[in-house]
């Protein structure tokens, strides 16, 4: 059986590693924080200025000045410290963030990545994820294997427009898991959700990968 | 001492617009928004405005005040969802658009503000943000990369919202209410700031200030604020 949204932010968590500071973008990479191992200090970061993201506030307790950058209330902990757009970014551009998790629209066999337009349609804009790609040292995608009209989203080349290009570590959909050793290598099918084959991933795959 | 404070926004924005100017406008999302001077320029009526911001507002919210008096003729944003007439503007032709990574909004900011013309970059490299930019290769840990040359901005003037500020202009924001505030206060040739207390000199801890005064040359008390929240999120209290 494929993994549900909450399996597959589970299945990104176990990359994380003990002092982390990690970003994690908005959708099912929200999720990862709800699956931070026992134990585990992993400090979030938020773009619009914060380190040590805490849960969502107990009703009443809502601050308008306290929001994450997906601009939903939140609370802060005993950890926290707030700074500006220009240091938060220059944390992400910096190198200074161990792990980022986003989504994604399309992710090309050689790393390329497209999750901010969509021509025509979808003119919200990039926000943050440029720089998140450009600039942390781990980049994981969590995205569904096919898109909503079935078509493979990891493929040969991007057909939206990119978000940065050769920039993607590892990628986990609902069906497996692809991972390359570095931006010079191939991406390389590393682990099938239960029940699920490796002739079913290639059946739904476009791009080419090491099995 | 000169005298910095003003008894309202229109008052402290006498004699500085124009049609045509460049502003550059604090918040994010709808979070530390200047929405007293917001609500000055609308009335005032400043035309064909270039506005620096990484939001947009929401309907009726925030920029999107001046977007629905059409005052707006471009905007230099990240990320513009939850606007429907922004969407109708943009896609109609009437408002030009320059997407800009926030990153490099802030840095823009920042750099401009710092008299720093231009700076390099990976954020944006092979994508549609570096289309007609200058492309530098320069060497790192890793080897050789890529960088694009983005353009530092300085702006006519800065709008921002603050906390807590003394009568000199030194300055404190409040939690994730900073964001764009504190960049874009430095990159106006004029920086006018709201916030929700003035307090005598000497009243703040020195080392505890986010803005220093230099950057603010006018100032005015917009509370009481009614604050709003774009996605209010709760959890549930354990039961008893």
């Amino acid at each position: 059986m494929p993994w549900d949204r909450n399996q597959m932010a589970a299945r990104a968590a176990q990359e994380l590693r003990d002092g982390y500071y990690v970003n994690l973008g908005i959708g099912i990479p929200t999720l990862v924080a709800n699956n931070i191992p026992a134990g585990m200090t992993v400090t979030l970061q938020s773009e619009n200025g914060m380190l040590g993201i805490g849960p969502f506030p107990f009703e009443g307790e809502e601050d308008a000045d306290l929001i994450n950058a997906g601009k939903q209330t939140i609370s802060e902990l005993p950890s926290s410290v707030y700074f500006s757009s220009a240091d938060s970014f220059a944390m992400i551009r910096g190198g200074h963030i161990d792990l980022t998790v986003l989504g994604a629209m399309e992710v090309a066999e050689n790393g390329d990545i497209a999750n901010w337009m969509i021509p025509g349609k979808m003119i919200k804009g990039m926000g943050g994820a440029m720089d998140l790609v450009a600039g942390v040292k781990q980049i994981i995608v969590v995205m569904e294997h096919s898109s909503k009209h079935g078509e493979p989203k990891f493929i040969p080349d991007c057909t939206l427009p990119l978000t940065g290009k050769n920039v993607v570590d590892m990628i986990v959909t609902d069906l497996c898991v692809f991972r390359r050793a570095d931006h010079n290598s191939r991406f390389t099918l590393i682990e099938l959700a239960p029940g699920v084959t490796a002739d079913e991933v290639a059946a739904k795959t476009t791009a080419r990968y090491d099995s | 001492m000169a005298q910095k404070i003003y008894p309202d926004a229109a008052a402290a924005l006498d004699g500085v617009l124009f049609d045509g100017m460049t502003i550059c406008a604090g918040g994010f999302g709808l979070c530390g928004i200047p929405e007293r001077l917001i609500d000055a320029i609308r009335e005032a009526g400043t035309k064909d405005l270039t506005i620096a911001s990484n939001n947009a507002g929401i309907d009726g919210e925030g920029l999107g005040k001046l977007l629905r008096t059409r005052q707006v003729k471009k905007m230099i944003s990240s990320y513009v969802g939850e606007n429907k007439e922004f969407e109708r503007q943009f896609l109609s032709g009437e408002l030009e658009v320059e997407f800009c990574p926030q990153g490099t909004l802030a840095e823009r900011c920042r750099a401009g503000g710092a008299g720093i013309p231009g700076f390099y970059t990976k954020t944006g490299v092979g994508t549609q943000v570096a289309e007609g930019k200058e492309v530098k290769t320069f060497d790192g840990p890793n080897g050789p990369k890529d960088y694009i040359l983005e353009r530092g901005i300085r702006a006519d003037l800065a709008i921002i919202k603050g906390w807590k500020a003394d009568e000199a202009g030194n300055l404190m924001f409040r939690k994730t209410a900073r964001n764009f505030n504190q960049p874009m206060a430095t990159a106006g040739k004029i920086c006018i700031a709201e916030v929700e207390e003035i307090v005598p000199v000497g009243s703040l801890d020195a080392d505890a200030v986010h803005l220093p005064g230099i950057y603010v040359n006018r100032m005015i008390l917009g509370a009481p604020y009614d604050k709003k929240i774009e996605f209010r999120t709760v959890r549930e209290r354990a039961a008893p």
